[in-house]
């Protein structure tokens, strides 16, 4: 579903963010992706979000070669890559139902539709009730289901999200991955950046681990998060 | 969970949304969109009447302008009807001469009356204007000349007719000189044409103003609304979908600077009604200033809407591809 080969990514500052990164997500896989701050997990995501493109290396996605995605192309493609942000990057000027609606608006769904699937996708993440509220009233938590909530509302294929619980206590964050979890048995193909280690061993999916650009091995994953704690 | 079961389902009714949905969608989103641009505008009154007065006024002065040299212009045209050829003929013509003169110069096709004026007449008329009676019966004999006043046919009062008609008439043996009154019309509407001309160029550099004005307004509001169109193509957004607000935005700038400019030439002419009236009647004149009329109205409406929209246009162009999602 997802396939890296030997991809570079160097900023303009010189930067090596990414250095010969290749790894494959299979279909319907829930991984995490570690590694401390500045490993290049936001990068490897924005890459996958077509937000940047790589210095070199191939990507691969549902078996769409990136690289060939013309400018005309990114909106299209975007629809089918649901994405989630620590600071949620929600509009707050509009209740959370335009919120979410705003994905089916922009791919041009029927306007009979949008109401039903937007209490579907908001009942999914436990927030039906709050339909009419503007996202400043909400806690967190609950901005973060919203944001989960516009992300998967149309049914992409493949799911990312960044650090989306960077902002939460531990009980809210393991809701949230939780919620990550059930997306994933449902078939949608999730890649979550995280460094919150206690969860990610609590949810037992598999790893991908970055350190200064590069993949490590699980084990020495292992040991870089005894060195550091 | 029901979401499971759903899924697969949701997706193929997703693909199937026939051609006509879509384009219902597509015909709504343009829709609310133009609805949205009027929101705007009354989310800010304030800044928006001002910015939608400084169009207006742009838009008004050409507007008004326009309307005065055509009214000028349809003045000096009646004015033609009334165009007289002065013929100043010979000394020493005798009144038989003159006579004769006179119904030969009626049997032209282009002249629909003669008026005798002979040399006495044209004394006594001059004794009684000037006051200068006394002092020209000194001369002696008359230094005045007989006069054909001709009122050309309707067909030749256009000043290019009249002026051939003139020349012929001049070329004449009994005639001394041919005067045209019609002279001056013919600069009169020289000038005219320069300055519709003028008016015209002034139009141009303010219609570029207003498509100005409107893309430096519509580029503060793309900044005002950075995260909403960093967001929106972060979710797949096309540019013509982000794009679309914007251009109904501009839209109704230039129609309500539109509005306002109609509005500040109807109160302009109203304004000069009075005045032109009075100054008609001093001629024995009925005319009246007349506005935009219909035809005029729509051109500036549809031409503020499109300038309007033309302003947003080009600062989206230059602004809307700069702000990517980071
Ligand atoms: N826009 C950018 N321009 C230059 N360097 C960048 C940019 N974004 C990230 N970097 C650098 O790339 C490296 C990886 O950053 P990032 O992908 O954000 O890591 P992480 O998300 O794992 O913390 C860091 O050294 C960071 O400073
Ligand atoms: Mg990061």
């Amino acid at each position: 579903m997802i396939q890296f080969s030997e991809v570079n990514k160097r900023y303009a500052g010189g930067n090596e963010a990414l250095a010969g990164v290749s790894f494959n997500i299979e279909h319907g896989e829930m991984v995490f992706l570690t590694g401390p701050s500045g490993a290049g997990k936001s990068t490897l995501l924005k890459l996958l979000a077509l937000i940047e493109r790589p210095s070199r290396g191939q990507i691969v996605v549902n078996g769409q070669n990136l690289g060939g995605i013309r400018r005309g192309q990114i909106p299209h493609y975007r629809r089918k890559v649901g994405v989630i942000f620590q600071d949620h990057k929600l509009l707050h000027d509009r209740s959370v139902f335009d919120n979410v609606a705003l994905p089916l608006i922009i791919a041009g769904v029927a306007h009979q539709d949008i109401p039903k699937r937007v209490s579907a996708a908001l009942e999914l993440v436990g927030l039906a009730h709050k339909e009419r509220a503007l996202p400043v009233m909400l806690s967190t938590g609950e901005q973060q289901r919203v944001g989960i909530a516009r992300a998967v509302i149309s049914r992409p294929p493949i799911l990312i999200a960044d650090e989306p619980t960077g902002n939460l206590d531990p009980d809210l964050s393991f809701e949230v991955m939780q919620l990550f979890r059930r997306l994933n048995q449902v078939g949608i193909t999730v890649l979550v950046a995280s460094h919150d280690h206690t969860l990610i061993r609590r949810l037992g999916q598999r790893v991908l681990s970055l350190r200064a650009g590069r993949v490590v091995a699980p084990e020495l994953q292992g040991d870089a998060h005894a060195g550091r704690a | 969970m029901p979401a499971a079961r759903d899924d697969g389902a949701r997706g193929a009714r997703l693909s199937r949304q026939t051609l006509r949905q879509r384009f219902a969608a597509y015909l709504l989103h343009h829709r609310q969109m133009l609805a949205a641009g009027f929101g705007r505008l009354r989310r800010h009154p304030l800044a928006t009447l001002m910015t939608v007065m400084v169009i207006g006024i742009a838009l008004a002065l050409p507007a008004g302008t326009l309307v005065l040299v055509s009214n000028a212009k349809s003045v000096s045209g009646t004015w033609q009807g009334a165009a007289r050829i002065s013929l100043f003929l010979k000394q020493n013509l005798s009144d038989s001469a003159l006579q004769q003169l006179a119904d030969r110069v009626r049997t032209y096709a282009g002249v629909a009356s003669v008026k005798v004026i002979t040399a006495s007449q044209s004394l006594a008329e001059f004794q009684q204007h000037s006051g200068f009676g006394d002092t020209l019966s000194l001369l002696g004999n008359n230094p005045l000349p007989a006069v054909l006043v001709i009122r050309p046919a309707n067909a030749y009062t256009t000043p290019l007719a009249a002026q051939q008609l003139g020349q012929e008439l001049g070329a004449l043996p009994q005639v001394a000189e041919v005067r045209m009154d019609i002279q001056w019309l013919r600069r009169l509407q020289a000038m005219l044409d320069i300055l519709h001309r003028a008016v015209l160029i002034i139009a141009l550099l303010l219609a570029l103003a207003v498509v100005l004005i409107v893309g430096n307004t519509i580029r503060l509001e793309i900044e005002n609304r950075r995260t909403e169109i960093e967001v929106s193509k972060l979710l797949g957004a096309t540019d013509a979908f982000i794009r679309r607000p914007f251009l109904y935005h501009g839209a109704w700038y230039g129609l309500a600077g539109g509005v306002m400019a109609w509005m500040l030439v109807l109160f302009a002419l109203l304004l000069m009604a009075g005045p032109v009236a009075h100054l008609a009647s001093l001629y024995g004149s009925q005319f009246h200033l007349s506005g935009l009329g219909l035809k005029g109205s729509l051109t500036l409406l549809v031409s503020s809407i499109a300038l309007g929209w033309l302003g947003s246009w080009v600062a989206v162009a230059r602004h809307l591809r700069a702000i990517e999602p980071t």
